[in-house]
């Protein structure tokens, strides 16, 4: 956390208003000419961003860290339907980045965005078990077993609506032991070996690496999730916030976000 | 310099007084200001409500009840650990109070490293044919675990209250000291008890995060209201205050018929 709260606060309220000054003639959009040189760039930038993007947020902020030194990336991961409600109720936050469209579109419909949220990746499920493989589970069919104990996310959250969609597609009826509320805890309980199986995006078994085996599922490459992020209307520093994203949608950005395991929109 | 002295507290103390009232109260008028009244019958009676609100007073019952069973033993040896070394009286009374103190999060992952299926006590339960986790039985477990201590404070505090003569005119006259304990001991602070059993159940009901992490979330199951209201929270705020209001009432009601004897530190 930033230790001089107040400076930074009062240096990021300057930095918008100069910056807004300049931006208001350019307007939304990806491919606008970057407003403001990146020396210019100061302040703090909070980003809410779906659980799935955990890891590969954290790499990013740090690598655009590196190119403005005086910006700081202040990130808050959780369900993605969680940090639409935040945003909502009026959570302070620079970004948006959910895990599907359906939670964006929240805030969209609450008017919370100016911009059209740019859909940037893709994620793809896969069936996760614990390296054991207590339940000897070989393909995705086998999960229908009641004696297999299955988590899965709850289906408020991104990953449980592709859940769904995904066993509807497999014309699997699953009774899962639990719901989660992102997709980092079904993970947790695969890696702790409490359940037999779970269903998570692809991303997120590659964090886990060794952790957790994967078994491939064919027709998960069908149900693809798309993640859109957008500046926030009550943005305070919308100048770095820009920055940010349009560092996400860079070579850079993009290539960190493919080796994590991440597919395009 | 006026030698007149108000018996009460200096104003200052008032006014601080009734913005921690204000901090402490606000909250939950801003439930009762933004219900969705209207909708209120409808979503009160939704079976996913009820289903929670069933789930909640069932584990909430039986926690209670294995609170009471655990507890009243636990605070009897609390209450008479005064005369012990400082070390071992010291932790003791650590280890109940750390309940109280550790974010249930923690406690349900501690719970979980203990309890599941590969945990330390699990694997073995485990060769039994018991899984806890993901069951109703861990959902009691985790209650039972957060809600433990109130019932061993409001206890003890009862019995270092009460006049230990009677015990020992009990066990002058022959009786042994299980007949002392279930003939004087238990009646002498029933009220106690019974204070601490109410509160018992009350935070039973409110807990969320060592159920959500030890035992999970599924309709029916393991779905207490607390989770179904976080659950809904992220949805659908009409459907989550409805459930909100729902615990809100049922502890409200509660901890009303406690009257004064609701807090350790107010001892009859």
């Amino acid at each position: 956390m930033n230790p001089r709260p107040a400076l930074v606060a009062a240096a990021t309220a300057t930095v918008a208003a100069l910056v807004l000054v300049g931006c208001s003639a350019s307007g939304a959009g990806s491919t606008g000419t970057p407003t403001a040189t990146p020396d210019s760039l100061k302040g703090t930038v909070t980003v809410l961003a779906a659980a799935s993007l955990t890891e590969v947020y954290r790499d990013l902020a740090t690598q655009f860290e590196k190119l403005h030194p005086n910006v700081t990336i202040t990130q808050s991961f959780g369900g993605s339907s969680a940090l639409s409600t935040q945003i909502i109720q009026g959570a302070p936050a620079d970004l948006l980045a959910t895990a599907n469209e359906a939670t964006m579109k929240t805030v969209i419909d609450a008017g919370l965005t100016d911009e059209t949220p740019i859909l940037y990746a893709s994620n793809v499920l896969t069936l996760i078990v614990p390296p054991t493989n207590p339940a000897h589970v070989a393909t995705i069919a086998d999960i229908a077993d009641p004696a297999v104990k299955v988590a899965l996310c709850d289906k408020t959250v991104p990953c449980g609506s592709a859940a769904l969609t995904l066993l509807a597609v497999e014309k699997l009826k699953v009774t899962p032991v639990t719901l989660e509320t992102d997709v980092k805890a079904v993970v947790t309980k695969v890696e702790l070996d409490e359940v037999d199986a779970g269903l998570v995006y692809v991303t997120d078994a590659q964090t886990a690496g060794s952790r957790v085996t994967q078994i491939p599922v064919p027709d998960a490459a069908n149900v693809v999730n798309r993640y859109p992020i957008a500046v926030l209307k009550g943005s305070t520093n919308k100048a770095a916030a820009t920055a940010f994203e349009q560092f996400i949608f860079s070579t850079t950005g993009l290539a960190v976000l493919k080796k994590a395991g991440f597919g395009t929109p | 310099m006026t030698p007149a002295r108000r018996s009460g507290p200096a104003v200052i103390i008032w006014v601080i007084a009734a913005l921690a009232l204000a901090l402490l109260v606000l909250p939950l008028l801003g439930i009762l200001l933004s219900a969705p009244w209207p909708h209120l019958p409808a979503l009160l009676v939704a079976p996913e409500t009820l289903q929670a609100l069933g789930l909640s007073l069932l584990t909430g019952v039986i926690s209670t009840f294995c609170c009471l069973v655990l507890g009243i033993p636990l605070a009897v040896v609390l209450a008479r650990s005064v005369g012990w070394a400082v070390v071992p009286r010291r932790l003791l009374r650590a280890a109940v109070t750390v309940p109280l103190v550790l974010p249930p999060v923690v406690g349900g992952l501690a719970l979980l490293l203990l309890l599941g299926r590969n945990g330390i006590l699990g694997k073995y339960l485990a060769q039994l044919g018991i899984t806890l986790p993901f069951t109703t039985g861990a959902v009691v477990i985790a209650q039972t675990f957060v809600a433990m201590p109130f019932l061993v404070f409001a206890v003890e505090g009862a019995l270092r209250g009460a006049d230990r003569r009677v015990e020992l005119a009990a066990a002058s006259l022959g009786a042994t000291p299980f007949q002392v304990f279930r003939t004087i001991t238990v009646p002498l602070v029933a009220p106690g008890i019974a204070a601490g059993a109410v509160l018992c159940f009350a935070r039973a009901l409110g807990e969320f995060g060592a159920t959500i992490t030890f035992a999970g979330s599924y309709p029916g199951v393991t779905r207490t209201l607390p989770i179904a209201s976080y659950l809904a929270s992220q949805t659908d705020l009409n459907q989550s205050i409805a459930l909100a209001l729902v615990l809100l009432v049922v502890s409200v009601a509660v901890l009303l018929g406690l009257r004064d004897r609701w807090l350790p530190g107010v001892r009859g």
